[in-house]
């Protein structure tokens, strides 16, 4: 419905104008704390640590950034998180794509048990020790898989996924195509995949980010510091404050030190962050479209 | 499967061709359970067996005989943790934090969403979506690394603004009487614009003719989202509502656990890092007694879930199940 602006009552000019302001507000406390951490990122140090940034950066500088490349951490540790996330989320797809689609077909025999087994595990689980004395006797302690295969399959991704096999793939084209010959994995292959492409653009989309963020299980399960994923090192940075004494190269004085210090962590934020704040202009209305699809009763 | 049977008895022929029916498509069916193999297998293995483990919290737990092996020794580990000090605290945090999070942050997507569909400017409001969604993609290691920077006494920026208002800084993180605001409030930061997307989508299956009778018989703006608007989504409201007081007891590890110092530990401390504390994070780690306090929380938590499902059922039509 169109609604005229010039024909609109007193009240209503009131209530749109209220209403904007609201939204301007609810925006700029959002938005601030994003600025104003990539401003201090991009200014000197001293300028920083002296609270002269309040808003945009002051005097220009990427000492910050150069820090974060002689911090012998960070790089392997974003390449294992590079590597964690694509293997992860390979799997993730495959398996969760294998038990969403037989579930999603209503003539197959015992499908209500199976359903019913998957979605019981989001309301009950094992807990902290089962889970890891169940990975101890497996062996995967301080293994890359385990950083993998306890998630393999996220549960509410399997039942978005179901969902929408349900209600775009219908019975009626399966028994036509079975018609002529064809196997249910050749179905699988040939006709749902390609008419799937917006769920999995959804589930790449959920479980890589979800793999990115990942802290826990490398957090519990990891020992080598050569395995830890980029959140790992990030805490020892941004939480514990174990800075790397040989990034700070300035044998100055130790306000200087602890400037540089600050400066690397607004600048570790920036670059641990910023492959998904550069994805998501790109797959925002995707994410949408799972969290919609995912909220329909199933 | 038990109708099957007593058939069976009363007209044997009929059951027996049911069977063969059944086992018919089973075995048309069979690359579909072939594809649910592995899935099912990790169900047992990462799920189910985690389940059964949880017959620790009954056991006297000794590390060469296994879950299995070890002994039985009934409820002892639960009446410890009843009757330790640390139950109440940990327990009291718990429900506190959930509760705080619950009252503050649950109405704002609600409202965030209706003033969203209210406005008449829609590329302003593509713009005020995309940027509030933004926070929910941050990870909880790096929102703890900015809470820290904000509100560091010495250089945070919140603090900076205390001291140009003449206020003393405060130091946020080393106040047990801050805790709970701080982990609530950043929390609703983050999540706040991410929450409305449920609502959003209620509300765009409002139909616009109910809008538009309205407007005729005189309906202000503000009338509308109020008589229209807001009993259109109440449905997703009484749903998310009952998700959300299912998982009182159910507070998460991650972000506790690293905003966790000791300074603030008495108002910090809840369920799932006291597990830890006792277990991986001690030096005499009690496996049993951790697994017991964890179960205790999963216990009470699934009893919450079914409950609030029950009450809402009663209520009003909505049920998640």
């Amino acid at each position: 419905m169109k609604t005229n602006r010039t024909a609109l009552t007193n009240a209503d000019k009131i209530f749109y104008s209220v209403n904007d302001l609201i939204l301007l507000f609810a925006l700029c406390i959002v938005l601030y704390p994003l600025i104003y951490m990539f401003s201090a990122s991009v200014s000197d140090r001293l300028a920083v640590v002296s609270g002269k940034v309040f808003l945009w950066p002051v005097d220009f500088s990427l000492e910050g950034y150069a820090a974060i490349f002689k911090d012998p951490r960070i790089l392997p540790a974003y390449a294992n998180t590079v590597y964690y996330t694509v293997i992860g989320t390979v799997i993730n797809v495959a398996l969760t794509i294998m038990a969403a689609y037989p579930l999603s077909r209503k003539t197959m025999v015992g499908r209500n048990v199976l359903m019913y087994l998957f979605a019981f595990t989001m309301i009950f689980h094992g807990g902290l020790i089962p889970n890891y004395l169940l990975m101890k006797d497996l062996g995967l302690i301080d293994s890359r898989w385990a950083l993998i295969l306890p998630g393999a399959i996220a549960v509410w991704n399997m039942i978005i996924a179901r969902t929408f096999f349900q209600t775009t793939i219908s019975q009626e084209l399966f028994e036509a195509a079975s018609m002529d010959g064809c196997s249910h994995f050749r179905f699988l292959w040939s006709i749902v995949l390609p008419l799937s492409k917006a769920i999995i653009a959804v589930l790449v989309l959920f479980y890589g980010i979800s793999h990115w963020n990942a802290y826990f299980n490398a957090f519990i399960y990891l020992k080598s510091k050569s395995l830890f994923p980029l959140q790992i090192v990030l805490r020892d940075i941004l939480i514990q404050n174990e800075i790397d004494p040989s990034t700070i190269t300035d044998p100055e004085s130790m306000t200087k030190k602890q400037g540089l210090a600050d400066l690397l962590k607004y600048s570790v934020i920036i670059v641990a962050s910023l492959p998904v704040w550069l994805v998501y202009p790109f797959v925002q209305k995707h994410f949408v479209k799972g969290v919609m699809i995912g909220s329909i009763k199933g | 499967m038990e109708q099957t049977a007593s058939e069976a008895i009363a007209r044997p022929g009929a059951a027996l061709r049911k069977e063969r029916i059944l086992l018919k498509r089973m075995r048309h069916d069979y690359q579909l359970y072939l594809l649910l193999l592995l899935p099912i297998v990790w169900l047992v293995i990462f799920q189910y067996v985690p389940m059964a483990g949880v017959q620790l919290a009954f056991k006297n737990f000794r590390i060469m005989e296994g879950i299995w092996g070890s002994p039985w020794i009934g409820f002892d580990h639960f009446e410890r943790f009843f009757n330790s000090p640390q139950f109440t605290r940990v327990v009291g945090n718990t429900i506190l934090i959930s509760l705080y999070e619950l009252i503050a942050g649950f109405p704002l997507p609600i409202m965030l969403a209706l003033a969203l569909n209210a406005t008449l400017r829609t590329k302003f409001k593509t713009a005020v979506q995309f940027v509030t969604y933004m926070p929910f993609f941050i990870s909880t290691v790096v929102m703890v690394g900015m809470i820290l920077q904000f509100l560091n006494p010495r250089i945070g920026i919140v603090n900076m603004a205390i001291g140009l208002f003449g206020g003393e800084p405060v130091n946020f993180m080393g106040d047990p009487s801050w805790f709970k605001s701080v982990y609530v409030w950043s929390g609703i930061w983050q999540t706040t614009g991410w929450g409305t997307i449920i609502y959003l989508a209620a509300l765009s299956g409002i139909s616009p003719e109910i809008h538009e009778a309205a407007t005729i018989d005189g309906a202000s703006r503000l009338q509308r989202v109020w008589h229209i608007d807001l009993p259109g989504i109440a449905p997703t409201i009484v749903t998310l509502l009952i998700l959300n007081a299912g998982s009182i007891m159910g507070i998460g590890f991650e972000k506790i656990y690293l905003m966790q110092n000791p300074l603030n530990i008495a108002s910090s401390e809840v369920i799932s890092t006291y597990v830890y504390s006792v277990s991986l994070a001690s030096s005499a780690p009690n496996y049993a007694y951790a697994t017991a306090i964890g179960l205790f929380n999963s216990v009470v938590n699934m009893i919450l879930i079914l409950l609030v499902n029950q009450i809402a059922k009663k209520v009003g039509e909505t049920s998640l199940w």
